[in-house]
């Protein structure tokens, strides 16, 4: 193909957004309006598994040790337990650390009357879990371990967790599934209306001898247009609730802030642009293409 | 009534015709067949006018001639090319080597004169150079040089019908195909177009014209191939329009 006649489909499929103005401004508001809804979904979705893995990760198991263990066989041992892969982080906490916090967080006030410890053979290790799923693997296998009295778990914490994480993984796809659909169908519809109206002008270019690649580039060109156009406005639009909705909350229930972590919409955005822009391109690619193919075959 | 044009033909060479159809039949359901055995040679430079009442298969004959329809048996051969054996994106090509003038001009109406002209040039990828040279020297053929800027709709009947041929033309086809090119113009109009076709055919191109034209047609004394009900009634060497009482 010459340069000059792709230049050519590239300017009549630039041009016919401007010239069908009313057909663009419905395709773009279709596709807006689908992405829009697509990108909030995508942000809430992406802030509650946020928000769960937060609270998987401070999520522990604790393996409690036997009294008296030397150092060597703590260091062996901790050695053991990071080789895992299930596990993110582990700390020891020694039977008198753990003596004191018990102390303070009861208010027990001076402990030093205490001739011993009480908590002497409460020296254990808190592990935390890259994937909560995995708690109860990591269990049997600390249970298996020399010197390991006993291994404390929250197995329900646990069980919820992976419930919830699980549930959001398949509404995420399920809405997302949805909304593609949708789009699909009300852009194809959309496309198909505008391009029908211009069927005259696909069955004139063929009657001169215009290949279907000749005919069918300016149309697939407006429609990749019109797709990436409709994929910025809601992501703009998105951009400033989500900061928007984020500082309301912030403000209105501080005492959430912990609970609710919200992700910064740089880190949503990085991978919403591309996702929102690949879909409108491919959205107005596959919209156009099908669509003209139907006025071909003349 | 004669029928002596395709029985004169019937000994030349294929390759010396523009177009040759054999025994050529279109049914497009169960009834009354559109075309129904049709014979036809047309040698390369005649100028033949397909004269009948509605229905009676002129405008399938064309859509067979442009490979918009495959007939349902016999033989099509248009250039040298059998239309049938064509494949689908051998077609664009092939349309190519046609120029086609409508009843209703099937101009682009976004764009200008120039524009509708150099789009036919656009298609088979000539260098801008040379469509910046083609196309005003086949507007000023067709009597449209100062109106090259205009829009379809600001132009009149004749004009747009200018146009089409102008764009017809442009990639000096071998076989020009009109049908009804003067369906939607005036008199006068209609006579500037038939004598632009005349002038066309002089230079050599073969000028295959549809019309329900009588007075054109009884004028120019051209062959006239009548039509009806799918089957050609008359071919005549300088013939007339034939009533079809």
């Amino acid at each position: 193909m010459r340069i000059n006649t792709l230049f050519y489909c590239i300017w009549q499929g630039i041009r016919n957004i401007f010239k069908n103005k009313w057909f663009t401004l419905a395709s773009v508001a279709t596709i807006s309006a689908c992405l829009f809804l697509f990108g909030l979904f995508y942000s809430i979705l992406t802030n509650f598994q946020h928000m769960v893995r937060n609270a998987e990760q401070g999520l522990c198991v604790s393996a409690l040790l036997d009294a008296g263990m030397s150092d060597e066989r703590v260091a062996e041992i901790r050695g053991m337990i990071v080789l895992r892969t299930e596990v993110s982080q582990v700390e020891y906490v020694s039977a008198e650390e753990t003596w004191m916090q018990f102390a303070e967080e009861n208010n027990f006030g001076d402990i030093s009357i205490f001739t011993e410890n009480p908590l002497e053979d409460c020296a254990h290790f808190d592990i935390y879990l890259n994937d909560v799923s995995m708690q109860s693997t990591l269990v049997s296998y600390l249970e298996s371990i020399e010197g390991v009295r006993k291994v404390n778990q929250s197995f329900l914490t646990a069980q919820a967790l992976t419930g919830v994480n699980a549930i959001i993984g398949y509404v995420s796809i399920g809405i997302i599934v949805i909304l593609f659909l949708v789009s699909i169908f009300l852009i194809s519809n959309t496309v198909s209306i505008g391009i029908s109206v211009r069927k005259e002008e696909i069955q004139i270019m063929k009657y001169i001898g215009a290949t279907d690649f000749f005919t069918r580039a300016p149309f697939v060109i407006e429609g990749m247009v019109i797709g990436v156009i409709g994929s910025f406005i809601p992501l703009i639009g998105v951009y400033f609730i989500y900061n928007e909705a984020m500082m309301y909350v912030v403000k209105r229930f501080p005492s959430l802030s912990q609970l609710l972590a919200f992700l910064p919409v740089e880190t949503v955005f990085t991978n919403l642009v591309p996702v929102c822009i690949g879909l409108g391109v491919g959205i107005g690619f596959i919209g156009s293409f099908t669509t003209v193919r139907k006025h071909l075959s003349v | 009534m004669k029928t002596t044009g395709t029985r004169r033909r019937a000994g030349s060479v294929i390759s010396d015709m523009a177009i040759v159809m054999e025994h050529v039949s279109k049914s497009y359901t169960q009834g009354v067949p559109a075309l129904n055995d049709v014979t036809l040679h047309i040698n390369k430079g005649e100028f033949v006018f397909i004269v009948g009442d509605s229905g009676s298969g002129k405008s399938t004959l064309i859509k067979l001639l442009l490979r918009e329809l495959l007939p349902t048996s016999g033989r099509v051969i248009v250039n040298g090319t059998d239309v049938i054996r064509l494949r689908r994106r051998q077609i664009p090509k092939f349309r190519r080597s046609l120029g086609v003038v409508f009843q209703d001009f099937r101009l682009l109406k976004d764009r200008n004169v120039y524009e509708n002209v150099a789009f036919a040039q656009r298609i088979i990828q000539k260098p801008n150079r040379e469509i910046r040279k083609n196309v005003p020297s086949i507007l000023s053929t067709v009597g449209l040089a100062g109106k090259y800027k205009a829009r379809p709709k600001q132009l009149s009947g004749g004009e747009q019908q200018r146009v089409a041929l102008a764009r017809a033309l442009v990639n000096k086809p071998q076989i020009l195909l009109a049908d009804e090119p003067t369906g939607n113009l005036d008199p006068k109009n209609s006579w500037d177009i038939m004598n632009l076709l005349e002038k066309i055919n002089n230079n050599g191109t073969t000028v295959l014209v549809v019309t329900h034209n009588r007075e054109i047609v009884n004028a120019m004394q051209k062959r006239v191939i009548t039509m009806k009900k799918g089957i050609i009634v008359s071919d005549e060497e300088k013939g007339g329009y034939i009533d079809e009482d």
